[in-house]
């Protein structure tokens, strides 16, 4: 049977503010959805909710993996079960290296069980995959010994995003915006590197609102966000559609998610 | 086992070279303090007519100074504190009377049997007196001078006299002539010109006094291009049967000489830890304080740096973790009383389960004192909501020409960087634990690598809330 993270009539809030107001999205793994939208639709909201962000509040609706209560678990247990966000905009955490941030967590992430104190992945094996993979995503070994995200330019988070995704190796990834912030070179590579690490192994999820990340990794499915739902859902088709001629008319066709949106961004503005 | 054999013979051993003199077996301390017990201290220790006087002048300074009127709430009562701890009952302590809340500690920290004894304020390892001895020698060739504070009164009079209160006076503040009136034990230092001691000396290795004491007296002096680091305390907590630490540190550094100084103290919950540092510079030379402050009820201490001529150069690294029932009132003060002097403060503080931090620093530029440069950086790290951290920075400056920075940071361990850290897989425990190792990092790689080692395993403990 093949592994699935269903999400169910979802309803998310964001201090008391309704933000997603009932999405419906079933991702299988091994496939690739693209979800698309207006700045402020909610995208991010939903990878955020499906990651366990404590600010996200979850007010109805439901997050299954492989048909267990997802939202039982907090961010940890998530992670441990196999569920992975590349952040639009990861946090620094000054004074921490990224080998032993990553040796933590690919540990943690490798066994579920490991409680604290307990023994990390041996050195000499961490090191030489850490390598293996830094060099397969054209990274300077001297990135490992950077504070995690510490004073690094756009491109260089991502990049550390998808090394993370790499050594990880999730179930599902939800990549938020990962090409945003890189030149052509760097999506190219980006793209690349994710259809490496992806294939069969994983379900991702792609918020984009460009071409390029898609060309390596042809979505299966595209979904269109608008004022807090999935309005729409297409092919690769309609990903082309979209970053072609925008959203206009998606907001005619579905009036009244259109007005939803008006309303949340007109709060935003306040 | 066998480390209580080790421990029955090395008491043999000590007695061969008897430490114990009987005029110190008979002296039966008192509780409180007035000047009969100030002299009588003097007199117990058959110290020169100076020192007597000495310590007469600075208990009357003692007693017409009023309490300090910033940092924290000092509830003493000076009249139920022994202010000279009978060395009768230091020699007979062992390690059965040690608490067993301070052994565990010492488990969970890892430390090597004799290190352990050590700290507990248990005597006397016949192994560090081994590594004490060949130190001695191979420092003694050189012409450096590292002994007790005591001993050096007696052996090293005219050297230790031209400095001793000199760079603090007894009149500097109430707990200096405190100090200065019943002091015991500390190091006295001297490096002659040219020579650079390539390791850092180590109070640890100097065992044949009481230099955990609770007013300890320290002096250094770096003569011209000399250099030395010295390391004192340690990581585990310090166990004393009194409520009173209160120290005095003098650094004397001279042209182009370099002194660091290291410390790092985890004081038990009930100590008030009340400490006077003070280092002066002179040309060329580099003076760097390495503080690092654990536990205590409240620790006042606030390491200075007084740059008297062109080229000096000041540092002062210093970390403060606070828990429940705890205080940090640490700091830094820098005054540049020449032309052209640097100086350059961190300070980093965490405050955990309702712990209080406060930084309060002094940045002093002189008349005249042109082109001098001064960065003050301090960093709060707040864990909870119960838990609180101030800062107050004293900027006082006389002259045009000179650049000033100052800046301050107060920051909740981020919720957003906890659930990063735990969308990868780390528990809330362990994410905490990385961003307060993380943000003491430039700290702890400026410690020796073993006292690096102990600090972060020390933090973790505390993280773990099983410490203190």
């Amino acid at each position: 049977m093949s592994e699935t993270l269903k999400i169910t009539d979802l309803h998310v809030a964001i201090e008391g503010k309704l933000i997603l107001r009932g999405v419906n999205l079933t991702i299988n793994r091994g496939e690739i959805h693209a979800l698309m939208g207006p700045n402020g639709s909610g995208k991010s909201t939903l990878g955020n909710a499906i990651m366990g962000h404590p600010s996200y509040e979850v007010t109805g609706g439901a997050i299954e993996l492989n048909g267990e209560n997802v939202l039982e678990w907090d961010a940890t247990g998530r992670s441990r079960a196999g569920i992975f966000m590349a952040f639009q905009r990861p946090m620094a955490i000054p004074g921490v290296k990224m080998a032993d941030f990553l040796r933590h967590a690919t540990t943690n992430v490798r066994n579920p069980e490991r409680k604290e104190g307990e023994e990390l992945i041996p050195m000499r094996q961490f090191r030489k995959e850490l390598t293996e993979k830094m060099d397969q995503l054209r990274m300077d070994t001297e990135f490992a010994r950077r504070y995690v995200n510490d004073g690094f330019s756009g491109g260089e988070m991502k990049r550390a995003e998808i090394l993370q995704l790499a050594m990880l190796r999730p179930k599902f990834a939800i990549l938020d915006e990962t090409d945003s912030g890189l030149d052509v070179d760097a999506v190219k590579l980006a793209s690349e590197s994710i259809a490496e690490i992806g294939g069969e192994q994983m379900g991702i999820l792609i918020i984009t609102h460009h071409d390029k990340l898609l060309e390596r990794n042809t979505p299966d499915f595209t979904h269109v966000m608008l004022g807090g739902k999935l309005v729409e859902t297409g092919g690769v088709e309609l990903a082309r559609e979209l970053y072609t001629d925008g959203y206009d008319r998606i907001r005619t066709s579905y009036p009244e998610a259109a007005a939803a949106e008006e309303a949340m961004t007109e709060v935003e503005a306040v | 086992m066998a480390t209580d054999i080790t421990e029955e013979s090395s008491l043999g051993e000590i007695n061969k070279y008897d430490f114990v003199t009987p005029t110190t077996a008979v002296f039966k301390a008192e509780k409180g303090i007035n000047a009969e017990i100030v002299a009588q201290i003097s007199e117990m220790k058959n110290e020169p007519g100076w020192m007597r006087d000495f310590r007469l002048e600075a208990f009357k300074i003692f007693e017409s100074k009023p309490m300090p009127k910033w940092g924290g709430d000092i509830s003493l009562d000076f009249q139920d504190i022994y202010y000279y701890l009978k060395p009768t009952n230091e020699q007979g302590k062992t390690w059965d009377d040690v608490p067993q809340e301070i052994k565990d500690t010492f488990d969970k920290l890892g430390i090597p049997e004799a290190e352990k004894k050590y700290l507990a304020g248990v005597k006397a390892q016949f192994e560090s007196e081994v590594v004490y001895g060949s130190l001695q020698e191979d420092l003694g060739n050189k012409g450096v001078i590292f002994t007790d504070t005591d001993t050096a009164v007696r052996e090293h009079p005219e050297l230790l006299r031209e400095y001793f209160g000199k760079i603090i006076p007894s009149t500097d503040n109430k707990f200096a002539a405190l100090n200065s009136a019943v002091w015991s034990g500390g190091s006295f230092i001297y490096v002659p010109p040219g020579v650079k001691i390539d390791f850092p000396l180590q109070a640890y290795f100097r065992i044949n006094a009481e230099q955990m004491g609770q007013f300890e007296r320290t002096l250094i002096i770096v003569d011209e291009g000399a250099e030395v680091h010295y390391v004192e305390g340690c990581t585990a907590p310090m166990y004393t049967t009194e409520s009173l630490h209160s120290a005095v540190v003098e650094v004397m550094v001279k042209k182009n000489g370099r002194c660091r100084y290291t410390t790092i103290q985890n004081w038990a919950n009930n100590i008030y830890n009340l400490v006077t540092k003070r280092a002066m510079a002179y040309e060329n030379a580099l003076m760097e304080w390495v503080d690092g402050n654990l536990g205590s009820h409240l620790t006042m201490k606030y390491p200075a740096v007084y740059m008297m001529e062109p080229g000096a150069r000041g540092e002062i690294l210093s970390i403060a973790f606070s828990s429940t029932g705890q205080h940090q009132d640490a700091g830094a003060k820098v005054v540049h009383c020449a032309p052209n002097t640097k100086s350059r403060i961190i300070s980093k503080s965490i405050s955990k389960n309702g712990g209080r931090s406060s930084y309060r620093g002094l940045c002093k530029v002189e008349d005249g004192a042109t082109g001098c440069k001064s960065n003050v950086v301090c960093d709060a790290l707040i864990l909870d909501s119960e838990s609180r951290s101030d800062t107050y920075p004293y900027i006082e400056v006389e002259e045009q020409d000179v650049q000033i920075e100052h800046e301050a940071s107060v920051s909740r361990i981020g919720e957003e960087q906890l659930f990063y850290l735990m969308s990868r897989g780390l528990t809330e425990a362990e994410a905490s634990s990385m961003i307060v190792s993380g943000f003491i990092e430039p700290l702890i790689k400026e410690l020796p690598m073993e006292y690096a080692v102990e600090m972060n395993r020390l933090i973790e403990l505390q993280m773990e809330g099983s410490v203190g």
